[in-house]
């Protein structure tokens, strides 16, 4: 099995090769890229607005942002499917705007798969290696190949009406990857599926996706599949990248409060104010706590009033309104017996787990 | 740039790839455009100048002295009279059909399905004689007196036009998103209450698309009434063939055409409307959640008055419009002088008695398949460019208008009168422009009138399911690698071949049973099978009538049998109007 990663897409350019060294001036390199998007109703709004990224090969990239947020807006442009107003997009330092999507050898796969209803699962997989002309003995290979790595062996000539939701978009994944695809776009691929399914999807496509070494960019509003899937993950908001890090420093080390509240913290303690034992980290920095910051102490430093319970999941969640930090879930394992879990009303103490404070950067 | 890669990407790259789909597209837009103006903007053209300019000169005396005669008002005053009570009844009768077809679930209901369109498909001068030989005295309805009424006009014109109402409106109705009705019904909403307060006006833009459509095709009615209206009752469109071939008043006949074109253009912009708002009621429902209609039940618990009222309605209209006159030409094909037999059907191969006829039946049948067969081919062509043109969803916005405009352009014909059609062939198309050629001794002139008559419903067949491909179904072939070329035959062919059965079926039909255009342009010695069995009625003599009906039977069988094979090719589209 040709787990290269080297592209043999379509009018790629020549010379591609697999597995540089070095990062620099290789992969995708979009500069200052602006995308202008145009409603039926004739009223262009800015998705991309002057975005810069770069993705070294065989990286995978998580886009994490709200929807409307400009992700899927971006991927298209990327892919050719939207015309970019600004900026350059560049692979291998070579400048793409001119090359129709068909040559570019980008792959897309969509949200709700795409898949050809008249071709069955082989057809959909092979439609990729027909129009890059691949020899028929090597197509088929190369489907049998690709169906085994998404687990779907002995598909090959069923009707795609009759898969599951999560068949299809394992075809879809497989027929993305057939061609062998210089740079993978995935366009929030596990958004339609349930959240079971989603969360055994993730790791699927990654190793899928480390499996063929592709290099991809995986757009998704959901911060646990891009920790799942990525290397490094691009928070995207209003048409800009507020944080580009590794999910571990991401996590730890939000770079602005916005991202540490789309990333769930819930309450900041800032500058040189004391709560409790918490310090501010110093007069710039912003200390972030989120569901398992704080955890209950008969002895601890900080005390609350609880608002709620929950449950969920193995664990029981308690929304906290601790004095002078405002509302903060704390998450403990569940037990069978209810009994010693605090009500509504109930006063609690509360320390803090330095682990699972993130320090904002200023 | 091609409207595909434009409706893409928007990126623009010079290459020769490129080029040649520029030349691609723009060959798709000009030969239907080509075909369109030069077959049906010049002759109509024509004929509207025609009524406005004489000897060079603008010249309004034409309209002056037409619309002096009394007549000329009595014409348009009974087609728009006839127009809207059939339309009227047409919706009347139609809406429970639609309700008992698409909202609920029996055995058989397929079959009646198909069979409903029936009518829709056979030709006007065939369902003009069924009529006539159930309302004529000796018909099993002669006892109404309807022949050669009013009524009996009014009858035939919703034969025809019933289906139009079922499909259009059942198509909508199906797609309804029944909790609506649910959620009234939950409110205390007694069943009636529920129709007239929740689902009736959910079903108006669809009952708007029909109806307009529906007048339309009853205001520019040509064959049917004909036959059935004899000398006291008449359209506008029988009266240009009037004006035209028995007093040889063209210039009358240029004048009432314009008049047509008004009525139509107003019919047309309705129904531009009505669809419009008919899409867009549909856009806000989503199709995956109707779920299955419930069973049929006329007993048991489960048993609702409305049903009963619908399958009543159905029943009747079954029966007593749609089957019986059918049965009744069937039936009265096998009477002869001297009780019953085949006598009729063996007259087939001969010429008529006295020699009505220049040709037999036979060969003018012969002359119908193979007219209809080079219209078809040219109707499918035609349509299939305009569809895929059409079906294009460009970035640009000037571009979308554009391909807004051609669709609308390309529907013209369909309510153009067919008649105006013929006649404009008549008078444009000797020495064309001014070129030294007589288009009118060519053989293909009628296959060329019957293809523009037929191009529009090829295009409503075609492109409904060019446009239901989801556009980022394009997109997922372009980044496999698809060039546009290829993307048009893996991704857009494969769904639109389906169409085509259809496609072919109903040109083919439309062809085989045309009447208005033909009668026109049809030679003496080369008669279609229409046009004989219209010469035949008009001769006297039990033997031509016996005749006139055999061929009947024939001529319906035929187009049952194209549909029919059609219906089988088709895999579940259908057309929409």
């Amino acid at each position: 099995m040709a787990h290269d990663g080297s592209p043999v897409a379509p009018g790629a350019a020549p010379g591609a090769s697999a597995h540089p060294t070095s990062a620099t001036g290789r992969g995708l390199a979009v500069r200052d890229v602006v995308v202008h998007y145009r409603d039926d109703d004739g009223t262009v709004a800015t998705a991309v607005d002057g975005l810069s990224l770069d993705v070294a090969p065989g990286e995978v990239v998580a886009l994490l942002g709200p929807s409307g947020s400009g992700k899927s807006s971006l991927l298209r442009a990327i892919a050719g499917l939207e015309p970019v107003s600004a900026g350059t997009i560049a692979w291998d330092g070579a400048d793409v705007a001119g090359t129709p999507v068909h040559r570019r050898g980008f792959g897309l796969m969509f949200q709700d798969g795409q898949l050809f209803a008249h071709r069955d699962v082989a057809g959909n997989v092979a439609y990729g290696l027909e129009m890059a002309r691949v020899p028929v003995a090597e197509r088929r290979a190369r489907v049998g190949e690709l169906l085994t790595l998404v687990g779907l062996d002995g598909f090959e000539r069923r009707d795609v009406a009759s898969l599951s939701g999560g068949e299809r978009q394992r075809v879809a994944l497989a027929r993305s990857l057939a061609p062998r695809p210089r740079l993978l776009l995935l366009d929030e691929p596990l958004s339609a599926l349930d959240r079971a399914l989603r969360e055994r999807l993730a790791g699927d496509v990654r190793a899928a996706l480390t499996a063929t070494g592709t290099t991809a960019v995986f757009v998704t509003h959901d911060h646990d599949e891009a920790f799942a899937v990525a290397d490094r993950i691009a928070v995207m908001d209003l048409g800009r990248l507020l944080q580009v890090a590794a999910p571990a420093e991401l996590w730890h080390r939000p770079a602005s409060r916005r991202v540490a509240e789309f990333l769930g913290y819930e309450a900041f303690v800032g500058g040189s104010s004391r709560v409790g034992g918490l310090v501010g980290a110093s007069s710039e920095a912003l200390l972030a706590l989120g569901p398992g910051s704080l955890r209950r102490e008969a002895d601890g430093p900080l005390v609350g009033t609880v608002r709620s319970t929950g449950f969920r999941r193995g664990v029981t969640e308690l929304v906290v309104d601790v004095e002078g930090l405002g509302e903060v879930t704390v998450v403990e394992p569940s037990r069978a017996d209810p009994a010693g879990v605090p009500g509504a009303g109930e006063a609690v103490r509360l320390g803090v787990d330095d682990d699972a404070v993130a320090r904002v950067a200023g | 740039m091609t409207a595909v890669a434009a409706a893409r990407s928007g990126v623009v790259a010079g290459r020769g790839g490129r080029l040649l789909g520029h030349a691609g597209w723009a060959l798709a837009v000009a030969a239907p455009l080509a075909f369109l103006g030069v077959f049906f903007a010049l002759p109509v053209g024509t004929l509207v100048l025609r009524g406005f300019v004489a000897d060079g000169a603008l010249d309004l005396t034409g309209f002056t002295e037409v619309f002096s005669r009394p007549r000329t008002w009595r014409i348009i005053g009974l087609t728009l009279a006839q127009a809207t009570v059939g339309t009227a009844i047409s919706v009347l009768l139609g809406l429970p059909g639609a309700h008992l077809l698409y909202r609920r679930e029996f055995r058989g209901r397929g079959v009646v399905r198909a069979l409903v369109v029936v009518p829709f498909v056979l030709p006007t001068v065939v369902v003009g004689v069924a009529f006539r030989s159930v309302l004529s005295d000796s018909g099993p309805l002669g006892a109404l007196g309807w022949d050669g009424t009013f009524a009996g006009v009014v009858a035939a014109l919703v034969f025809f036009n019933y289906s139009v109402v079922v499909r259009t409106v059942g198509a909508f109705w199906v797609q309804l998103d029944r909790r609506a009705e649910d959620a009234a019904a939950a409110l205390g909403a007694p069943p009636w209450r529920v129709f007239t307060s929740v689902t009736l006006p959910a079903l108006t833009p669809a009952i708007a698309s029909a109806a307009s459509i529906v007048f339309l095709f009853c205001a520019t009615a040509f064959g049917v009434v004909l036959v059935l209206g004899g000398t006291r009752y008449g359209t506008v469109e029988t009266e240009i063939w009037v004006q035209t071939a028995q007093f040889l008043d063209l210039r009358a006949a240029a004048v009432l055409s314009v008049v047509q074109l008004v009525v139509v253009a107003g019919a047309l912009l309705a129904a531009g409307r009505a669809r419009d708002r008919r899409e867009r009621a549909l856009q806000m429902t989503a199709p995956e959640r109707a779920s299955r209609p419930p069973r049929l039940a006329l007993r048991g618990p489960g048993r609702r008055a409305g049903d009963i009222a619908a399958v009543a309605v159905t029943g009747a209209v079954g029966v007593l419009l749609l089957a019986l006159p059918l049965a009744t030409v069937a039936v009265r094909s096998l009477r002869t002088p001297t009780g019953w037999g085949l006598d009729n059907y063996a007259n087939l191969a001969t010429t008529g008695g006295r020699n009505a006829l220049s040709v037999t039946v036979w060969e003018a049948t012969l002359t119908s398949l193979r007219v209809a067969l080079d219209a078809t081919v040219i109707a499918v062509v035609v349509g299939g460019l305009v569809a895929l043109v059409v079906s294009r969803r460009p970035r640009a916005r000037a571009r979308r208008r554009a391909v807004r405009l051609l669709d609308a352009v390309f529907m013209l014909p369909l309510g153009v009168s067919a008649v105006t059609v013929g006649f404009g062939f008549l008078v444009a198309l000797h020495r064309p422009l001014g070129l030294d050629l007589d288009l009118r001794s060519s053989p293909l002139l009628i296959p060329i009138a019957q293809a523009v008559v037929a191009t529009p419903l090829v295009v409503r067949t075609v492109l409904p399911v060019l446009r239901a491909v989801d556009s980022r179904l394009h997109e997922a072939a372009a980044v496999l690698g698809a060039s546009p070329a290829r993307v048009l035959a893996t991704v857009d062919w494969p769904v639109a071949a389906r169409s085509l059965g259809l496609a072919l079926g109903l040109a083919f039909a439309v062809s085989l049973g045309e009447f208005g255009a033909t009668s026109f342009l049809a030679r003496p010695e080369r008669p279609t099978l229409p046009v004989v069995i219209f010469r035949l009625i008009g001769r006297p003599g039990a033997e031509n009538l016996g005749m006139a009906l055999a061929a009947s039977v024939v001529l319906g069988l035929l187009t049952a049998t194209v549909m029919s094979l059609a219906e089988r090719l088709r895999h579940g589209s259908s057309v929409e109007i």
